[in-house]
């Protein structure tokens, strides 16, 4: 079913969109939420359980302390209050991703609430501007179990057979992070709706409380959307996209469903209040059920869990240990790299400041791992489709092809090679440059005899060189190199041809 | 929830409703049978919260314990076996469960 769209500057044009943003992030906590099962990502189905996470009678959860911790950082991170007394809930729901029947959530009491995030977005001027994204809540919950649809061509529910559930996901702790109305955004919606999720990723790295893969659902964003005609106050009917699982589709995503809001919208039609699922590969959302009202999913107090009520000394010391703020840390970070602003906001704008900082952190001088990742990794990216921090190259492989440059183990063409081969999935940049041959050759003779070579092959250009014009040098390194299949040190062999023909 | 002592009665239709959100099939005789039962179940609580003075806090547990904490640390679990045992159906090491129709959560 293809869906109409309204182009998105007329859109923008009859239209005032209101954003939402769920963020699910799951912490990196040794053990799960209730119960001592293991987190770790990728084992085999069903190894990772227990009777507790697995719903079975008469088992008891009891709260994993360091969960608590995480969200209570996180809430403060976000410039929340923390709950002095607040509960778990029953969310009862039927479908067989939590065979309890029930995910244990929070509602009416959340953990941590009314709190807010600066947002950093490039203004019309290209200056950095900050926009206010307001935090309603964010509050602890239990993730649920993976299923996979099996007997559809699609591997999604319509047209499925049965359905097979891994319940190792199911009670790992997640801290669910939601935003107020996001209102005055304009044609900035997706721009923001992107810069908010990136920005608090960053924020979760620097609180080291999850491991921040979106591409592993370990931080997931659900998409609420909604539009407003132009001047008016009260917000429209919304949509829920889910399964918004990278940077870039966060953008996209808002943007898709402005267009198609407003295409219903305009033709007189109203927007459904409904899920929708977000498709990466094609770009559009499809519908998914009728929002059901809250009050249908039967919340009630968890008996089986005692209240949590954080002490007021153990906020504060936990209060000590949060991560510098990210103004302070951008104006540390410059200072230090010796950055010029336009190189700084290239830096912050390709969402590149984290890992140049690892990077930096690795080994690498700051100007070599801005060069990388705005430079070479910005490219494979932008070819791949995806964000800097999804590709599968870390900061320290960037550092050690950077430390291969320097000591001129690879020359900068071969590095690209390296970098190609780590993304390949090939293995360390030690490993690709062992598998790929790709060491420059530093045996001085064979490089004198490529010379020698290049130079017989060459005389009116040798006559040149030997006349003043080392201008002309070039085209014999060119020859050399492409003796040595590239595997040499131009600056190498820039010495060794004038050395030859001085 | 301060003004549930006040509201006792539960209507046939509320009934209703909470029968379909917990997938309990009741007939027309069995809605008319149970929705003044539960109605004298609701008036028989509210009448003990009627004693609660406004100095006593409404509470969801019986332990006056706050703050029950495990430490973080993994222990052993069941094995895959084990936890497929009561499973109806299996496949690929994963509990085959009947295809879901619309509220995928």
């Amino acid at each position: 079913m293809t869906e109409t769209l309204m182009s998105y500057e007329e859109a923008l044009g009859s239209y005032d969109p209101a954003l939402g943003l769920e963020v699910h992030v799951e912490l990196n906590t040794n053990s799960k939420m209730f119960c001592g099962c293991p987190t770790e990502f990728g084992a085999e189905p069903n190894t990772q359980v227990c009777p507790t996470c697995l719903g079975l009678p008469g088992a008891m959860p009891v709260v994993n302390g360091k969960a608590v911790e995480s969200a209570i950082r996180i809430g403060l991170a976000l410039n929340c209050e923390i709950a002095e007394w607040c509960r778990f809930a029953r969310k009862n729901y039927f479908y067989p991703d939590m065979p309890k029947n029930f995910q244990t959530s929070q509602y009416d009491e959340p953990i941590a609430f009314d709190g807010w995030m600066d947002v950093v977005v490039e203004g019309p001027d290209g200056e950095p501007e900050t926009f206010r994204v307001e935090i309603e809540r964010a509050h602890m919950e239990e993730d649920t179990g993976k299923s996979l649809h099996v007997g559809g061509s699609t591997g999604r529910i319509h047209g499925a057979d049965h359905s097979l559930v891994d319940y190792n996901r199911a009670g790992i702790p997640l801290i669910e992070i939601v935003t107020r109305p996001i209102r005055g955004a304009g044609g900035r919606a997706p721009e923001i709706a992107k810069a908010y999720v990136a920005q608090l990723r960053d924020l979760i790295v620097a609180l080291g409380v999850s491991d921040a893969r979106m591409d592993q659902g370990s931080i997931r964003a659900d998409v609420n959307l909604s539009l407003a005609p132009a001047g008016s106050d009260v917000l429209g009917t919304r949509t829920e996209t889910k399964n918004v699982n990278s940077l870039r589709s966060v953008e996209r995503a808002v943007r898709y469903e402005v267009q198609r809001h407003a295409a219903i919208l305009s033709s007189g039609r109203s927007i459904l209040q409904e899920t929708r699922h977000w498709h990466e590969d094609t770009g559009i959302t499809t519908s998914g059920r009728e929002k059901s009202d809250a009050e249908d999913y039967r919340y009630f107090p968890e008996p089986d869990l005692v209240p949590v009520a954080p002490s007021r000394e153990w906020v504060e010391e936990l209060r000590g240990t949060l991560p510098e703020n990210p103004t302070a840390r951008r104006a540390r970070l410059q200072a230090e790299w010796g950055f010029s602003d336009l190189d700084m906001r290239d830096t912050v704008g390709a969402g590149a400041l984290g890992l140049v900082e690892e990077t930096v952190a690795a080994g690498a001088a700051p100007q070599a791992a801005r060069k990388w990742w705005l430079g070479e990794l910005a490219r494979r990216a932008n070819e791949a489709g995806v964000d800097l921090v999804d590709l599968s190259i870390t900061p320290a492989d960037v550092a050690r092809v950077q430390a291969l440059v320097d000591d001129k183990t690879v020359n900068d063409k071969l590095a690209r090679q390296v970098i190609e081969g780590v993304l390949a999935g090939e293995g360390t940049p030690d490993e690709v440059v062992a598998s790929r041959g790709l060491a420059v050759v530093s045996d001085e003779d064979a490089l004198s005899a490529a010379v020698d070579k290049a130079i017989a092959d060459n005389p009116d250009v040798a006559d040149k060189i030997r006349d003043g014009k080392v201008a002309a040098a070039g085209a014999l390194i060119g020859a050399v190199m492409k003796e040595m299949r590239g595997q040499a040190d131009a600056g190498r062999v820039r010495e060794l041809v004038l050395e030859k023909l001085s | 929830m301060p003004d549930s002592a006040a509201r006792v009665e539960i209507t046939r239709d509320e009934v209703a409703h909470l029968a379909m959100l917990a997938r309990i099939d009741l007939s027309d005789a069995e809605l008319d049978h149970l929705a003044p039962q539960l109605t004298v179940i609701l008036e028989s609580v509210a009448s003990i919260q009627g004693v609660a003075g406004d100095d006593v806090p409404p509470t969801s547990h019986a332990l006056p314990l706050t703050n029950v904490f495990r430490n973080d640390v993994v222990t052993p679990g069941l094995t895959p076996e084990q936890a497929l045992s009561g499973a109806p159906e299996v496949e690929q090491q994963r509990f085959s469960v009947p295809r879901i129709l619309g509220d995928e959560q």
